[in-house]
């Protein structure tokens, strides 16, 4: 660890948020055909202030404010991607990009093959997903796995302080739609950030802490969970690795099947709703991937089937929580005495 | 054990159907037998009471063997049965109790109640993750032996390791399964271990055939004849019959084929039955064996028996039951066992012609191809006529090319009067 610390002394002491608006400034500085699109991103500063202060660094033709319209001002990214811009294109939340669902699916996603491969679409569509913050149903919702489920994009979720501040730009320089998941809870999450923190790949699952007892297996805002369980599983004697997917589409399926095939078991933590989601995607390929690896059934710990309650006791019911995830391993793992 | 069919030496009793008190019947089905053919349904051929079991389930045993103890009415029971039967050594390592070659069957009192081999525990399946099992094959543990602390008490790698740990502890071996009272195989161990893998099956069954087909182009010097048979009135008669019948009673011509051999037959003796001990041994009926292809490959030709005596609609309905109980892989013993002719049909394959290779023992095989319209000759004109190919293979041992002639030649005259079948 310390020797890790001396090869980058200079970090800084920084948030989810700020990573994030870095990552666009960098973007806007490096870039002078990238903008940034959306409702309030420009005087108001976003509506979770990611974009604070862009509006006044780079001026009204880089930093729009929309219409209150997803189907159109998503429609104009698309269009200024074929033009040759590199448009950032911000939606409030995943609840509402389903307004754009038509532009981002039917033509987006399609485009590049239906036009015999003439028109590439380099689009970075950042939305918000997830819930936490009491904002019910009308914004708290996990739908990317749905996202995932589209041939044509790809499907980011920074986990980290380093991949909000690093996805975007591989995402720009991706040719084609790139969909980036923030998770709303994540953006006051505190850290340290290396100083030069720039680009990092995003075609690759990350071993956020190594273990060989069982996979917990997760994304976006339940990373910090599984952490945490895996923290109090150590306590227990049960050595649980954490493998950050980063990536829902394309999943990199090596790194599941491997991590599998070293613990034998796996709990997939997945804040979307179970039935036909992105944690039965991983299912099926840890089965397909390692069936004769397994030594006990795939697990999943996901949203109760309900729309996301306002109460507070309510919500928290709902969603994924540690205690879960740790009674759902030691359940996993057995009795070892 | 009865006779399964040529180049079949061993079965393997999967499971008694009776137990030691039951009262049973001629023809009833008393235990399934797994051979390379598929499981086949043992029938009795006495009627009487059962008496005591000389061979378990799990055990195999040659054909012959002594299978179980029947008292027939009015015979006062036996003493229980003490000659060892020879059990053939299984090649699993699973089953260490029912695979021992020497071990002698001890025989329940016909009194006893039901030991029910298939009991609830034996139906009931192994909890046991994937890894669990691997391991536990490479170590050489039976699961059956290993307590679970998995999730819903399931084996997991732990348990098996574990098991194997404890193993290598535990000083002398468990005693030699020959000492314990009855050698019967544990219902969990039996339970991981089927009978015959489905791929095992197809390799066997494979074998078989080669075995069987090598033998009779070895042993059989055959002849073939072939004879293009007009099928118009066949048809004509067929089409008229069936629109008298209800969908499901409805014949196919295939029946009508069949029937056909059949009764031909009876004047033609020499090509019904076997070629055994250098001398031909006429059949004791008229069974036809009717070759059925497998879905996976393979084939099997059970008899319909007494084929000549059979109407068309009882041909049809044993027809129907064959190809059923084939696809489902469950034959009775007398089915497989003495079919005395074969017939082949390559029709529905868009074959025209088919010389087949006799099924040793047997003297004769019927080959009919696919029914096509032809321009045909009679009374000096010409005329489109559905047209089948009839073939026959004999062997030369049992009969002469002058007689299988005549033989097609019945057949031909026979299908051109098909009310009389």
């Amino acid at each position: 660890m310390s020797a890790q610390e001396q090869t980058r002394p200079q970090t800084i002491h920084t948030t989810y948020r700020e990573a994030m608006r870095e990552a666009i400034r960098d973007a806007l500085i490096r870039d002078p055909r990238v903008f940034l699109m959306g409702e309030d991103v420009g005087r108001y500063g976003g509506c979770f202030a990611v974009s604070k202060g862009l509006l006044e660094e780079f001026g009204p033709e880089r930093i729009r404010d929309t219409p209150l319209s997803e189907s159109a001002f998503v429609g104009a990214g698309i269009g200024a991607a074929m033009g040759g811009m590199r448009p950032i294109v911000e939606i409030m939340t995943v609840n509402f990009s389903l307004l754009a669902l038509d532009q981002i699916v039917n033509n987006a996603a399609t485009i590049l093959h239906m036009s015999g491969g003439q028109f590439n679409i380099p689009l970075v569509i950042r939305m918000t997903t997830g819930a936490g913050r009491q904002l019910a149903a009308q914004h708290s919702h996990s739908l990317e796995g749905w996202y995932a489920h589209i041939p044509g994009i790809k499907v980011l979720a920074p986990a980290t302080l380093e991949d909000a501040r690093g996805m975007l730009w591989t995402a720009l320089e991706d040719p084609d739609p790139v969909l980036i998941f923030e998770h709303g809870s994540l953006y006051n999450m505190e850290g340290e950030l290396a100083a030069d923190a720039g680009a990092v790949d995003i075609e690759h699952a990350a071993i956020r802490r190594p273990g060989s007892d069982l996979s917990l297996i997760t994304y976006g805002g339940t990373l910090g969970k599984a952490m945490q369980a895996a923290l109090e599983l150590a306590a227990a004697g049960i050595d649980a690795e954490v493998l950050d997917l980063r990536t829902l589409r394309p999943l990199d399926n090596d790194a599941i099947v491997d991590s599998v095939t070293r613990t034998h078991r796996a709990v997939i933590i997945d804040e979307g709703w179970r039935s036909g989601s992105i944690s039965a995607e991983i299912s099926a390929r840890i089965m397909e991937g390692t069936f004769y690896e397994l030594d006990a059934p795939v697990q999943r710990v996901c949203s109760a089937e309900a729309p996301m309650p306002y109460p507070k006791h309510l919500e928290e019911a709902a969603l994924p929580q540690v205690s879960v995830i740790v009674e759902t391993a030691r359940a996993l793992v057995g009795k070892r005495d | 054990m009865p006779s399964l069919g040529a180049d079949i030496e061993t079965g393997t009793l999967v499971q008694w159907l009776v137990k030691p008190g039951d009262r049973i019947n001629r023809g009833d089905i008393i235990a399934v037998v797994e051979t390379e053919k598929g499981a086949i349904e043992i029938e009795v051929f006495q009627s009487g009471t059962v008496q005591s079991f000389a061979v378990q389930e799990g055990d195999k045993v040659p054909v012959g063997a002594t299978l179980a103890l029947i008292a027939t009415d009015g015979e006062t029971p036996a003493p229980p049965v003490r000659e060892p039967v020879p059990v053939v050594p299984a090649p699993s390592s699973l089953r260490p109790a029912a695979a021992l070659p020497t071990a002698p069957a001890p025989a329940a009192p016909p009194a006893a109640p039901a030991a029910k081999p298939a009991s609830a525990a034996a139906t009931a399946h192994l909890r046991i993750s994937p890894l669990a099992m691997r391991v536990a094959l490479e170590l050489g543990i039976d699961p059956a032996t290993v307590k679970g602390t998995g999730p819903g008490g399931a084996i997991t790698r732990f348990d098996v390791e574990a098991a194997a740990k404890g193993k290598a502890a535990a000083a002398p071996p468990p005693p030699p399964p020959i000492a314990t009272p009855s050698p019967t195989p544990t219902p969990a161990a039996k339970e991981i271990r089927p009978a015959m893998m489905a791929a095992d099956k197809q390799a066997a069954m494979r074998r078989a055939i080669a075995a069987a087909m090598a033998r009779s182009k070895r042993e059989i010097p055959h002849y073939y004849l072939g004879t293009q048979i007009d099928m118009s009135r066949a048809i004509a008669w067929l089409r008229e019959e069936n629109l008298r019948r209800s969908i499901n009673d409805r014949l196919l011509y295939s029946a009508m084929l069949l029937k056909s051999v059949a009764l031909t037959l009876r004047e033609f003796p020499e090509l019904n039955g076997f070629w055994v001990d250098g001398a031909f041994k006429p059949g004791d009926g008229i069974h036809v064996g009717v070759a059925i292809s497998l879905r996976l490959g393979g084939l099997v030709a059970p008899a319909i028996h007494d084929a000549d005596k059979k109407s068309l609609s009882e041909i049809m309905v044993s027809l129907r039951g064959l190809v059923k109980r084939v696809r489902a892989g469950v034959l009775r013993s007398s089915e497989i066992a003495d079919a005395t002719i074969t017939v082949t049909s390559l029709g529905e394959q868009g074959i025209e012609s088919v010389f087949g290779v006799i099924y040793p023992p047997q003297v004769a095989l019927v080959g009919f191809g696919k029914i096509v319209e032809r321009p045909w000759a009679e009374g000096g004109m010409i005329g489109a006529r559905p047209i089948i190919m009839a073939s026959l293979s004999g062997d030369h041992r049992a009969s002469d090319g002058h007689r299988g002639g005549l033989f097609l030649a019945a057949l031909d005259r026979l299908l051109q009067n098909p009310e009389k079948l």
